[in-house]
């Protein structure tokens, strides 16, 4: 299977003044194979959506590769790329729902947008394929007419995704899409998913914070901290079984509503490092992460195979 | 835990205007906070909660009316204060966390400003001592570097971030009552960690009452003491925490739960809730708004619901109860 994404030491760094670069993405590498469904996950603020920007081209790379079958869109500039042919083979879930749709657009409008603009639609055909997108996200076609601030959090939600898979892409990156949605729709979007990448062979890429989702919904899993991929693996094996002391501090976080299972939790103490001029010779874990001996405070751990199909970025794992 | 709770939201109804008729939104909606509780609201997307907290803060957009109903805080009902002595009480006595964290920062200002900003304005802090109590702030929600992400703008800081300075703000001056609207939607689970257990350190140390909207039931089960159930701008069931989890009584209650990813194996597993929530513009809503998607439907679904007391803490809006 040739990847259909492939990123090669992809890194964002910030200037944040007087000189000090804020590493967001740091020598990241990884690829997405046609029809796989790749999750991200990782402590807030690690990377993750600066990573999906980058693939997005919506920011620019600092440095690094970002191949869509075959083709190099790293040294495209940003704002190229709106008006690109491939602009229509990756398409975005936004976090924030209600910022990144147009607050003078309906619900309708919002939908109909990128397939008037990417697919020439018009007319009947719009108005219908508008109202099957409406179905297939479970949003009531009632609320199509509604504006943005007259729509509920997990309304909003629905209109992002329905706007996302509008044009068929062919690479769907979704940044915590259902993050407001109750648990009800969660499961229509999840099984909707899930369908659309056997029937069009979508590929995706999944950012979340829940990893009971995760867990379901994914065939491999990216875990980020401080900008570096530090595990890697099938999703089943890497819950079962982590290799690196971030995921299994994230694993046992897990909310249980039963409290017999929250026995043995690992929680974080420490400070978590600053993303702004790490240190290249300390691992970004040191400091919470539980074991952190001598070594881990003079060599910077990489990512390497650690059992087949299993990578970690720790000298213990 | 005092006799008087330190909310009492009671009878509350609110309706929209909209260009294709009335919405409404919330129906006769009531539920307490103890002192130092912390209470779930839990339901569907477009259930009324974020309505319910908006007006329990007084800034329902203006389409939007109470209709009916009272929110009884420190012998005061807020639903008949004056917009200046809400004022007054917002931000000092009430604190509210919302859904959208971003649009809620002012984007062109620093945020260990605006940390400090109310710091300042609701005496939490004097205007030296302010920015020190800001970065001690943003480090107690787990902030890196906070020395220097004091100097951050909004844009320059992730999702989760802005959502950590947001709930930072809230807590600034140590509410009496904090309703947090999906606080931690966009935070991993150790973060949300630490900050469910500051949510609970206030509690515990200052009393302070706290809402919690949220969609995640685990979670809810796993740091609030009681659930409010709504559906379709009704109350259909409150109980504590463990115990809805283990005995749900109102139908809908135990559909969100078979809807919840937990230890389950596959998505096939899990089912959503037939149906949606009725077109709440309809003049002739039945008198039990789940009926229409209910299983356990009989005849007397049609008259006006009960409210049955299954023990002194968990009560139920429904005729055929589990
Ligand atoms: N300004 C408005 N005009 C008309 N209807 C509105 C307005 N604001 C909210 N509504 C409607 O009120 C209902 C309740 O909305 P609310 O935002 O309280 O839902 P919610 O339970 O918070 O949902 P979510 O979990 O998605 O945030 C929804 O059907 C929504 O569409
Ligand atoms: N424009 C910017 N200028 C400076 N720093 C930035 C900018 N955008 C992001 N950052 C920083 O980059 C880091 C990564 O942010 P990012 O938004 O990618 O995190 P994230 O993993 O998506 O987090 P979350 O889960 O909270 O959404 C953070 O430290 C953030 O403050
Ligand atoms: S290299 Fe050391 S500090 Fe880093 S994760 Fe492994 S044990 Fe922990
Ligand atoms: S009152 Fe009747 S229709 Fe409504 S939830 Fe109960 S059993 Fe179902
Ligand atoms: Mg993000
Ligand atoms: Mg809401």
């Amino acid at each position: 299977m040739t990847a259909l994404l492939d990123i090669a030491e992809l890194a964002k760094r910030f200037d944040v003044g007087n000189k000090r670069l804020l590493h967001a993405v740091d020598e990241v590498t990884f690829t997405i194979g046609r029809g796989e469904t790749v999750g991200l996950v990782g402590e807030s603020g690690c990377g993750k959506s600066t990573l999906v920007r980058l693939i997005n081209r919506l920011l620019d790379p600092t440095s690094g590769s970002i191949r869509l079958a075959g083709t190099e869109l790293a040294d495209m500039r940003a704002r190229a790329f709106a008006g690109n042919p491939n602009r229509a083979r990756i398409q975005m879930v936004f976090q924030d729902a209600g910022d990144s749709l147009n607050p003078r657009y309906t619900a309708a409008d919002a939908i109909a947008d990128p397939i008037r603009r990417l697919k020439k639609m018009s007319g009947a055909a719009l108005k219908s394929r508008v109202e099957a997108l409406a179905d297939m996200t479970g949003l009531p076609r009632e609320l199509l007419t509604r504006f943005p601030h007259q729509l509920s959090g997990g309304q909003k939600a629905r209109v992002g995704i329905a706007r996302a898979i509008a044009v068929e892409p062919e690479l769907l990156i979704l940044d915590e899409p259902t993050a407001a949605l109750d648990v009800s729709v969660q499961v229509v979007i999840l099984k909707l998913l899930q369908q659309l990448k056997h029937e069009l062979g979508m590929s995706y890429l999944f950012v979340s914070h829940d990893l009971n989702v995760v867990r379901l919904l994914c065939d491999r899993v990216l875990v980020m901290y401080l900008g570096k991929i530090v595990e890697s693996g099938p999703a089943a094996e890497l819950f079962a079984d982590p290799k690196h002391p971030y995921t299994r501090a994230l694993i046992s976080a897990i909310p249980q509503a039963d409290p017999d299972k929250r026995v043995g939790r690992l929680r974080l103490g420490g400070e978590p490092r600053s993303p702004i001029d790490p240190d290249p010779t300390v691992c970004r874990f040191y400091g919470r992460c539980p074991r952190g001996e001598p070594r881990c405070s003079a060599e910077m751990p990489v990512l390497r195979t650690v059992a087949p199909a299993r990578q970690a970025a720790c000298h213990f794992a | 835990m005092t006799a008087v709770p330190a909310l009492a939201v009671e009878d509350l109804s609110v309706e929209f205007r909209t260009r294709s008729g009335i919405v409404k939104v919330l129906d006769h909606v009531g539920f307490s906070v103890d002192k130092g509780e912390t209470v779930a609201l839990v339901g569907e997307s477009g259930s009324g909660k974020s309505v319910t907290a908006f007006a329990v803060m007084g800034i329902l957009d203006p389409a939007g009316k109470v209709t009916s109903g009272r929110a009884l805080f420190g012998g005061a009902d807020l639903l008949a204060l004056s917009e200046r002595d809400l004022a007054e009480q917002r931000g000092r006595e009430l604190s509210m966390i919302f859904q959208n964290p971003r649009t809620a920062l002012n984007p062109i200002r620093k945020v260990g400003q605006q940390i400090a900003d109310v710091l300042v304005r609701h005496g939490g802090a004097t205007r030296s001592d302010a920015p020190r109590a800001a970065v001690e702030m943003l480090k107690r929600v787990r902030i890196p570097d906070p020395e220097r992400r004091v100097e951050a703008y909004p844009f320059e800081l992730s999702g989760g971030m802005c959502q950590r300075i947001m709930i930072a703000i809230a807590l600034a001056c140590r509410p009496a009552l904090l309703i947090a609207d999906e606080p931690t939607t966009g935070l991993d689970v150790t973060t949300q960690a630490v900050i469910m257990d500051l949510i609970g350190e206030l509690a515990h140390e200052s009393g302070m009452a706290t809402i919690f909207i949220t969609h995640d039931l685990a979670l809810a089960a796993e740091y609030c003491d009681r659930i409010v159930v709504m559906h379709a701008g009704h109350v259909v069931e409150a109980a504590p925490a463990r115990e809805l989890f283990a005995h749900p009584r109102h139908p809908y209650s135990a559909k969100l739960l078979a809807a919840t990813p937990g230890e389950t194996v596959s998505l096939a597993e899990l089912a959503s809730i037939p149906g949606g929530l009725p077109d709440l513009r309809r003049p002739d809503l039945p008198a039990c708004r789940y009926s229409g998607r209910c299983e356990r439907r009989i005849d007397d679904c049609t008259k006006p619901l009960p409210h049955r007391v299954v023990d002194e803490r968990h009560v139920v809006s429904c005729w055929n109860p589990l």
